[in-house]
């Protein structure tokens, strides 16, 4: 745990020298698109006409964004190294250029790597009558970590709660009084081979990671308003490799999950049903797709074309209905694999079951109809909130993963490796022990 | 149809910068560098471009020549040449000595001509009250001269001179006989004191006749010479009241026209007369005469 702790925080001092130079990019690595955005930070957590910082919107400004196709990359997780990284420097290039500034680091989320959950308790004795920094620190290294297997490594691990005795619910147990204190910390893990090639991948561009997250987390901040994640909801963010899943309950991320099924699949399934390529599938698809049929979808004829030669082949047209029937049951299927994800989390048990579609995938036409039946009442579709300066073709759903990251990178919520280490589990001979020594008996 | 058949050809893979053209775009937009390149790169390419034109001797010495041409054919268009110098308000002795000493080669560049010069030199003669120095459109130099104007004659012993209102001595006489319309005025610090010798001089008004000047003794005060060596001392203090106190007398008893050789004025409660010494001996005389009558 020792090197995880090392890494973020490298990680962590690399986030803080970015904003002190006041530019960031934002990389979102999916599977159908790579989106990057420019963020300055002005310093001013204020906007102009004096309304205070809303939800974290403020304090940064978008000033490049550019997407573009995703081509190396499958299900979230990068597959061909040498077109992720093409695509990762056509993306940056063009922000970089819209922004007309260089940058040098770089916060890149993933939707891949099969993310896992854990909930990790850690209880330790108070030094003193009152909590000091120094428990907080030592509760968190007193969590037992379960195994997490081979080859994983540790995305977030962010402390949701502390309870101090018989009280629970404490968000800051520092100085109050207490004997006990415990704490209830989240924790992400990926696979590691992603993430080393994700990070190997940026690396190639010239690029400095300030902070790898996942997806699910990510959308999870930009489309769930503010109640939303205090009261608890979950967060489909429905890509096209993949689909992510995370919930949220006072403003904690207790929960992330990732579907490995997408938009992609609808339109492979379109593409294999009529028989067309997958530009024509995908143009098909966002044009005419739907998952509730009407009536009137069976006189809607489209026109699937083709360019063998063939008359017959070249003419062919289909009712929006059939369309539809192809669609349908794979987005069951991706629905039906989320609602998995959130019996296995346990979602029914939390006071407010709101759920929240976003990602490119939740444009579908009745998607939430069909989403109410399967995952609950309470569904919405939600697209990224509003930050300043992000060009109105970057508003969509699509762009939730990117907007929740720059959210994330103007107010990270606090992390395992944001406390200092406790002194005991500082490596021996450290010289931060002996200053920690004179420290404390001076 | 048309449209969905283009979309088709997919094979060719996207456009991407290579690594190369990457990386140079990020240099361009590194700001130290697009300021080095937008400032220090032409700065330093005109330096290195001057040194090595400059390095060379004799191009250094053609420029340095090409500009003193330029400077001098500017200098020497029509419109900055003086033809001619015109002197205002000087008298020909005057104007000839402000010619001399303002020694021009006309025709001649205003550029080369330093009025503060000229002036301070023009001014430096005696006869010159002030100057003011112009050069006006046309090419003229104009040289305006208020001339001093002499208000008495000065002799002392190295000659006789004209003394102007300010106490000046500016032109030699050979004999005072050249200015007989001026009063003269004798002795060492006699021009120091002009204003009250002017007074004086016009408080003998009634004696004019028969002035012949006043003399400075002893750098303190004056005397008053009349014709027949007649002389009127008076003193340091109120002179000319002392001199009125005796043209009064003179007016009530003709005391000037008898034969007194001095009347002293210097002491003001004791005013004393010294008559000649012929007067002395015809007294005597008379006194004689009166005295032996009187006797037989």
């Amino acid at each position: 745990m020792i090197e995880v702790y090392e890494t973020q925080r490298a990680m962590r001092s690399m986030r803080r020298a970015a904003m002190q130079r006041g530019v960031v990019a934002i990389l979102d690595v999916g599977s159908s698109k790579i989106a990057c955005l420019v963020l300055r930070f002005d310093g001013s957590d204020v906007l102009g006409d004096g309304t205070a910082a809303m939800a974290g919107q403020a304090g940064f400004r978008v000033i490049g964004a550019a997407t573009t196709r995703s081509r190396g990359v499958r299900f979230g997780e990068v597959e061909t190294m040498a077109e992720t990284e093409r695509a990762i420097r056509t993306a940056v290039q063009a922000a970089q250029k819209m922004a007309g500034i260089r940058v040098d680091h770089v916060i890149a989320c993933f939707s891949g790597g099969d993310p896992r959950s854990y909930g990790l308790v850690g209880e330790v004795d108070v030094a003193g009558s009152v909590v000091s920094e120094d428990d907080v620190s030592r509760v968190l290294s007193a969590c037992d970590v379960p195994e997490i297997g081979q080859g994983r490594d540790v995305l977030h691990a962010q402390p949701v709660n502390f309870a101090l005795d018989h009280r629970s619910g404490l968000s800051d147990p520092r100085g109050q009084m207490g004997s006990k204190l415990a704490t209830d910390m989240h924790m992400l893990t990926a696979d590691s081979a992603c993430v080393q090639n994700l990070v190997h991948c940026v690396r190639r561009c010239d690029l400095e990671l300030a902070g790898i997250c996942s997806s699910a987390y990510a959308s999870g901040h930009a489309a769930l308003v503010e109640d939303e994640q205090e009261l608890g909801a979950a967060c489909i963010d429905m890509g096209g490799g993949a689909t992510g899943v995370s919930i949220f309950i006072k403003k904690h991320m207790i929960y992330a999950d990732s579907v490995r099924l997408g938009g992609d699949h609808v339109t492979g399934d379109i593409s294999m049903g009529l028989q067309v390529p997958m530009s024509t599938a995908e143009r098909i698809k966002t044009f005419y797709g739907g998952v509730v049929a009407t009536g009137m979808d069976d006189r809607e004829m489209i026109d699937i074309g083709g360019d063998t030669g063939d008359w017959e082949h070249d003419r062919r047209a289909v009712s929006r209905t059939e369309l539809i029937g192809i669609m349908r049951p794979r987005v069951e299927e991706i629905l039906e694999e989320v609602r998995v994800k959130l019996d296995a989390a346990g979602f029914e048990h939390l006071p407010s079951q709101q759920i929240v579609l976003t990602g490119g995938a939740s444009q579908i036409p009745g998607l939430d109809g069909l989403a109410s039946r399967i995952l609950g009442q309470q569904v919405r579709l939600g697209r990224p909130m509003r930050v300043q300066g992000l060009p109105q073709a970057a508003t969509g759903p699509g762009f939730a993963s990117a907007v929740g990251l720059s959210l994330f990178a103007a107010h990270p919520q606090d992390e395992w490796w944001d406390f200092e280490l406790p002194v005991d589990r500082y490596p021996a001979r450290s010289l931060k022990r002996v200053v920690k020594w004179f420290k404390d008996n001076w | 149809m048309r449209k969905v058949r283009a979309g088709q050809k997919t094979a060719k893979a996207d456009p991407a910068p290579s690594r190369w053209a990457y990386r140079f775009e990020r240099l361009m937009l590194t700001p130290v560098f697009r300021k080095v390149l937008r400032v220090g790169l032409p700065f330093v390419a005109t330096l290195l471009l001057g040194l090595a034109f400059f390095s060379d001797e004799q191009r250094r010495d053609a420029v340095v020549l090409g500009l003193a041409d330029l400077r001098a054919e500017f200098e020497q268009r029509p419109e900055f040449m003086v033809k001619l110098m015109a002197i205002d308000g000087a008298g020909g002795e005057v104007a000839e000595d402000v010619r001399e000493i303002v020694p021009l080669d006309f025709p001649l560049s205003s550029f080369d001509l330093d009025l503060e010069r000229i002036r301070a030199d023009v001014t430096g003669l005696e006869a010159v009250k002030a100057a003011s120095v112009q050069v006006h459109s046309g090419g003229i130099l104009q040289i305006d001269i208020v001339e001093r104007q002499p208000v008495a004659v000065w002799r002392h012993y190295e000659g006789v001179e004209l003394v102007d209102g300010e106490g000046v001595a500016f032109k030699a006489l050979e004999s005072r006989k050249a200015r007989p319309d001026l009063p003269l005025l004798a002795g060492e610090g006699a021009t120091d004191a002009l204003p009250e010798a002017l007074s004086l001089i016009g408080a003998a008004q009634p004696v004019a006749a028969r002035l012949r000047g006043l003399a400075r003794i002893g750098e303190r005060r004056w005397d008053v010479v009349l014709t027949r060596g007649q002389k009127i001392m008076l003193p340091e203090e109120r002179p000319v009241q002392a001199l009125e106190r005796v043209l009064a007398l003179d007016a009530a008893r003709d005391l000037l026209a008898r034969d007194v050789a001095v009347v002293d004025m210097r002491l003001a409660g004791r005013p004393t007369l010294r008559i000649s010494e012929e007067a002395v001996k015809q007294r005597r005389k008379a006194r004689a005469i009166e005295v032996g009558t009187e006797q037989e």
